[in-house]
Parts: structure tokens; C-alpha cells; sequence
């Protein structure tokens, strides 16, 4: 299918759907949907002309004819697999499809000043806050390439997280999202809207975790603001296993008040193709934000991670550290861009991608940007690309450790470097256990 | 009995380069042998040609060990039988704790032998046992595998894991280099432990020094690639005193 096909059908999908869609009788979402979906419309699929594309196609996209997902699939909530004990989880959420199925309090004592749900829900209780909250980003209108699937999202969101944290609420234990990707007979397409907003002082750890249930093509197409207010600390930690066939495209845009936190952490291992595009622009004195990843891919696979941070204003910080681990005949991309502005004076920026290859035709492409308009400030950029050190490998088998192991013992320890960062308590165990799966699972894995 | 080690008539080049040219030795069981020579006359290449790094190539000749072909065995399999090296430059290997890195190593070398592997209770009681006998710190063990160790820690890490291996032919190559006194004992200390009916050892350095601490039962000359002259342990005092210079000119 040519590509301007698939975004007719997309915009031909709007058509039928605009007035079934949550809040349709709301006048400015009516016209923030038609906004998207005229911007996609103009913008197209993004091609390797656009500079922020360069290294990641959509063919996937382009091939399929994607239906919109509906809220039929069947599920077993309770055999989902849990990331974190469920003892350390306050509130768990579940969405199937991009659709809310769940939304539970784990433990009583859960503090006042959480407002927790979906976004379909939301629209029809308090459509007027939402009303500010939807309208007042940029919608990706001012980045480079005009974000045209986030203006798609714009114009299909159906519904995502609505997450609310008030003022000086400190909320202890972690709210567990789950994310399940449920591809039918047809290939399914779904735009999950993501919101959260802290007020000043509101400290929260918010865990996605993205999984698909099966093989199966379906296309994720998340958009997630996210508000820090004064003083206010999000911990934000996302893991993606969607399914083998999945195109996961989540497009992040965070904005930081004074001394405000954002210390954000992405672990990819699943999807065909992903893409995780964080914006976060640093507009308060004193903000910090800390964003870091790791990725692993083999097959086929094509892992992309886009960042740009902006930091706006005086002593503002960044570290930026993504490792990942490329097998195959896998492709990752790393683009990261740090712009100081004029007026941040006294900030730091740091950024960090190092990849190992394991196989001679896997691919990085890593491409790391610094633009400084100030004149006091610290930065660095550094990148690496390697193999495994053959030196620490051959120390290991002159132990008596079998080659396959001691290569997997070195991985483990490159991405360990990275994953032992997370503060929250008991996903660090969780997500090295889930690289030792991945480890483990490679002699299944079929050569082409 | 036959020896442990026998090496006949070894050729090995590096990059192409002949370094080994026609090396014979055999090590019977229950002796320490030590090798001594100049820089560059193959003692480490011979060290890495017995454990199997890649990049040394043997052109020629063949090596025993306990009557099997060693050189057809992965680096691992011969660890699996006993064969163990003292690197002269131990590896760092970030993120990799030294404990882990050990129980790794011992339970891979036990089911290659065909036995259970030790629980972790097991393998802390054996640790604490193996440090308390070399006068080992403890803090050695919870951080990274030789990261940031000095070169004297960096040695004794490599006697600790000989001595929790228990190899049945330990080569040590150049472990007694840029070590202090106590240092060095500790290295005896740990050679001397393993002494056995069954084990051998090869002490591959530049000075005499260690072979005062461990006294070997046969003192070979190395020169540009072969054996040039075998003797007792006072062949060694003998090289203290002459250098090496005679034995170079003697191999060309």
C-alpha cells in the first residue's frame, strides 16, 4: 500500500468515527481532533526526507491496513504477567487495546489527593480541566518534523491514563500500568492518550509496563503529556514487551516547573518496530531530569529512541545514559538532542549511548547533538559502539565458564550498569531477570 | 607415571610471527616447575598457546595433558580439567561481582566434572574459609571483578581463585611481578597449598625471588622460543647472578 493510501484510510477511519468518539459533543475537542487529523493529513507518514526519520522507516505501517481496535478482546486479567510483587504496588491499571479495563486500589490506606482513571471516563465526568490540560501543549506543532502520529493520536485518542497528583501529596508505593497489546485476525491500530500532572510538591512512581498477548500485528500509538509542578518529583519507568509483530510508536512530552524532577527510565525489548520520542523541556530554575534506557533487539527488530531536552532556564540538569544490546540482523537508532538556551546559565547536560553489536549485521545509528547558547554551563556528549570485550570474555572461559554463558554474564553487567540506577524498590531485580529471559531465550531464536 | 604435562616440539606464532619454536618440557605429577627467561622469549605466548586464547596459533608440535590432546579443548573444557592461569594482567570486568564472577567459575568447573553445584550457602562458607587461610580482605569479594584493584589485590585475586579452583596444573605467569613481600607470600602461600601427589605447577617468571618462597622441583631456561638449559632449584640462583644475555646467544 503507498503511503499516501494508509493515511487516506486513517483520515477515511476519522470520518466514520468522529462521532462515536469520547467527548464528541465537546466543541474544542472537536476541534483539536480535527486540528490532528488535518495536520497528519498535510504531514503524511513521515518518510526518510525528515531529518528527525532519517534512520527509522515505517514500511510495517505502510504495508498493512490497519482497523481501528475495538473493545472486544478477550482477556484473563488475572494471568497477565505482574512486573512488580504485588505487594508493592499501591494501584494497578489495566488497558486492553488502548481501552481502560481496570482500576484498582491494591492496599486500603492509599493517600487522599490521587485522581486515577481513564481518559474516556474523564472527558465525560470533567471534560472543562481537560479541556486546558489536552489544549495547552504544543501537540508536537513546534518540533521539527510537526509529530505527525501524535497528531494522528490527537484526532483518534479514544482513551489512556489520567493520572492527577495534588498538591504535597507524596504517594509511597508505585502505580503499576499495564498496557496489553491483544492482536486479533486483523491487524489493529489504537491511540492511547496518556496525562499526568503533578502539582507542586507531589512525589509519584508510575510503572508502564507494555505487553502483547501472542504474535499478530497491531499498531501502539501512544501520546503522553506529562506537567511537573514546583518541587514535584515523577518517577517514571516504562518497559516494553509488545508482541513479536507490533509497531510501538509512543511520542512523551514533559514539561518541568522549578526544581522540579523527572527521572524517567525505558527498558525495550519487544515490537517489530518501535519508536519512543521524549521531549522534555526544562522551563524552571533548579529542574532535573534524568533519562535513561536500555534497549535489546535481535531478529529484526528496529528500536529507535529520539530525545530532545531544552533546558530553558538557570541551573537546570540533565543525564542522559541509553545502553543497548543489538543481535542479529536488529537495528537501533539513538538520536538525542541537549540545547541549552540563552538564559539557562549554570546547567549541566550530560548524555551518554553506548551499544554493543553482537552479530555482523547488526546496525547503530547514533546520533548525538549538543547545542549550547549560553556560555557558562557544563556539558558532555560521549558514544560508543563495540563488541564484547574479548579480553574479559577469554578470562571467563579460562575460568571454566562455557562461551554462550560468559558472553550472557557480560551483557548482563553492560546493562546492569544502566538498570542498577532505578530507585524503585524491587524493579531492578524485575527488569535484570527479564534481561536473563531474553538472554536465555536466544538459542530458540530462529536464524534467517 | 606419565608426566601431567607433556609439550613436544611446540611451534606457535602470534600475528604471523614465530614466537614458540620447538618447545619441548614434561611436567610430572606432583612437581613445581618454573620456567625462567628474558622479555619476549614466549613465556607469556606459552602460558596462552596451554589455555587456548585466541590469536595464538600452533603451528606444530603437541600437548599433553594427563595423555590428552590439550590444544583440541576450548578454553573452558580445559579449565573443566583442571588447568588453570594466574593471569600476568588479571581483567577488569565491570558489573560483574567478584563473588558471582567466582561461583560462576566454580559451578561451571563442577558440572563439567559432573558434580552438584554448591548451593550459596556452600559457596560462603568455602569463600570465608579460602580468605581466612590467604589473609584475603573480604571487601575484595563484593566489588567488581578486579575493577579499580590495585596490582598487589589485583594477584591476590588471582591466588584466591586458584585457590577456590583447586586446579590440578596451575600456571602462574608472572604473578610474583610488582609485588611487595607480603604480597608475594601470600601468591607461596598459594602455590604451596596445592602441592599434591596428583597436581603439578608452572611458575613462569623473571626473578628468582618467589622461588625462594616456593622451591621448585626443575628450573628451565627459556630462550626464543625452546628450552635452552634444565637444572635444579639452583639453576635460579645461578640466573640471578649471570642474566640471561649468555642464554640468548646461545639460542640464535
Amino acid at each position: 500500500m503507498p503511503e499516501s493510501a494508509v493515511v487516506e484510510s486513517f483520515v477515511e477511519q476519522f470520518g466514520a468515527l468522529r462521532d462515536e468518539l469520547p467527548g464528541a459533543d465537546l466543541p474544542w475537542l472537536r476541534d483539536l481532533r480535527e486540528d490532528g487529523i488535518a495536520r497528519f493529513a498535510r504531514l503524511g507518514l513521515p518518510t526518510a526526507k525528515v531529518e528527525a526519520w532519517k534512520y527509522t522507516r515505517l514500511r510495517p505501517l505502510e504495508r498493512t491496513n490497519f482497523k481501528p481496535a475495538g473493545a472486544s478482546a478477550q482477556v484473563d486479567l488475572e494471568k497477565l504477567p505482574g512486573l512488580l510483587p504485588h505487594a508493592s504496588v499501591g494501584h494497578r491499571v489495566i488497558f486492553v487495546n488502548g481501552r481502560l479495563r481496570q482500576c484498582l486500589a491494591l492496599l486500603a490506606d492509599q493517600p487522599e489527593g490521587v485522581e486515577l482513571g481513564g481518559l474516556a471516563d474523564a472527558l465525560r465526568q470533567d471534560p472543562e480541566t481537560l479541556a486546558v490540560e489536552l489544549s495547552r501543549g504544543s501537540n508536537g506543532t513546534d518540533t521539527p518534523d510537526g509529530q505527525p502520529l501524535l497528531a494522528l493520536n490527537t484526532a483518534l485518542m479514544h482513551d489512556g491514563l489520567v493520572l492527577r497528583v495534588k498538591r504535597g501529596t507524596s504517594v509511597a508505593l508505585p502505580i503499576e500500568v499495564i498496557h496489553v497489546g491483544a492482536p486479533g485476525n486483523e491487524p489493529v491500530a489504537y491511540h492511547p492518550r496518556n496525562l499526568i500532572v503533578l502539582e507542586p510538591g507531589a512525589r509519584v512512581t508510575v510503572v508502564e509496563h507494555y505487553v502483547g498477548l501472542g504474535a499478530g500485528q497491531y499498531f501502539a500509538n501512544s501520546g503522553t503529556d506529562i506537567r511537573i509542578a514546583e518541587g514535584a518529583q515523577l518517577h517514571h519507568y516504562k518497559i516494553q514487551e509488545e508482541g513479536p509483530d507490533a509497531i510501538h510508536i509512543a511520542t512523551t512530552h514533559a514539561e518541568l516547573a522549578r526544581d522540579a524532577l523527572y527521572d524517567a527510565f525505558i527498558l525495550t525489548k519487544g515490537a517489530r518496530l518501535s519508536r519512543n520520542e521524549i521531549s522534555v523541556r526544562l522551563a524552571g530554575p533548579g529542574a532535573e531530569c534524568h533519562l535513561n534506557g536500555a534497549y535489546m533487539v535481535r531478529g529484526e527488530q528496529h528500536c529507535d529512541t529520539t530525545t530532545t531536552i531544552d533546558h530553558l532556564a538557570p541551573q537546570t540538569s540533565c543525564r542522559e545514559v541509553f545502553k543497548g544490546v543489538i543481535d542479529d540482523k536488529a537495528r537501533a537508532v539513538f538520536q538525542g538532542r541537549i540545547t541549552v538556551h540563552p538564559d539557562a546559565q549554570q546547567s549541566n547536560g550530560h548524555q551518554l549511548s553506548k551499544a554493543l553489536l553482537l552479530s555482523d549485521r547488526a546496525e547503530i545509528d547514533i546520533k548525538p547533538e549538543l547545542e549550547i547558547f549560553a556560555d557558562d554551563v557544563k556539558c558532555s556528549h560521549g558514544a560508543t559502539i563495540g563488541d564484547l570485550d574479548r579480553d574479559a570474555l577469554f578470562y571467563l572461559r579460562a575460568r571454566g565458564i562455557p562461551e554462550a554463558a560468559a558472553r550472557d554474564i557480560l551483557i548482563e553487567a553492560f546493562l546492569a550498569e544502566t538498570i542498577n540506577n532505578i530507585a524503585a524498590e524491587g524493579l531492578c531485580p524485575a527488569l535484570m531477570s527479564s534481561v536473563g529471559h531474553w538472554l536465555g531465550s536466544a538459542t530458540q531464536r530462529t536464524e534467517p | 607415571m606419565d608426566s601431567l604435562l607433556e609439550i613436544k616440539n611446540l611451534h606457535a606464532r602470534v600475528d604471523g610471527k614465530p614466537i614458540i619454536n620447538g618447545l619441548d618440557l614434561a611436567i610430572p605429577a606432583g612437581e613445581v616447575h618454573a620456567i625462567m627467561g628474558p622479555n619476549g622469549s614466549g613465556k607469556s605466548t606459552l602460558a596462552y598457546v596451554l589455555t587456548g586464547r585466541d590469536g595464538y596459533e600452533v603451528t606444530e608440535g603437541e600437548v599433553l595433558y594427563k595423555g590428552h590432546d590439550l590444544l583440541a579443548m576450548a578454553p573452558e573444557e580445559r579449565a573443566g580439567a583442571g588447568v588453570f592461569l594466574a593471569f600476568q594482567y588479571p581483567v577488569e570486568i565491570p558489573g560483574v561481582p567478584n563473588t558471582t564472577f567466582l561461583k560462576e567459575a566454580l559451578n561451571a568447573q563442577r558440572k563439567h566434572r559432573g558434580e552438584e553445584p554448591l548451593d550459596a550457602m556452600e559457596f560462603v562458607k568455602l569463600m570465608r574459609r579460602k580468605t581466612k587461610a590467604l589473609g584475603i580482605p573480604d571487601d575484595l569479594l563484593k566489588r567488581e571483578v578486579n575493577v579499580g584493584f590495585s596490582g598487589g589485590e589485583k594477584k591476590r585475586n588471582e591466588v584466591l581463585q586458584m585457590a577456590i579452583l583447586e586446579p590440578t596444573l596451575a600456571i602462574l605467569d608472572e604473578t610474583d611481578s610488582g609485588l611487595d613481600i607480603d604480597a608475594l607470600k601470600i601468591v607461596a602461600e598459594g602455590v604451596n597449598a596445592l602441592r599434591a601427589p596428583d597436581r603439578a605447577s608452572l611458575i613462569i617468571t623473571h626473578y628468582q625471588r618467589l622461588l625462594e618462597y616456593v622451591v621448585p622441583d626443575r628450573v628451565h631456561v627459556l630462550a626464543r622460543g625452546r628450552i635452552v638449559r634444565s637444572g635444579g632449584k639452583e639453576l635460579a640462583l645461578e640466573l640471578e647472578r649471570t642474566g640471561y644475555a649468555a642464554f640468548a646467544e646461545v639460542a640464535a
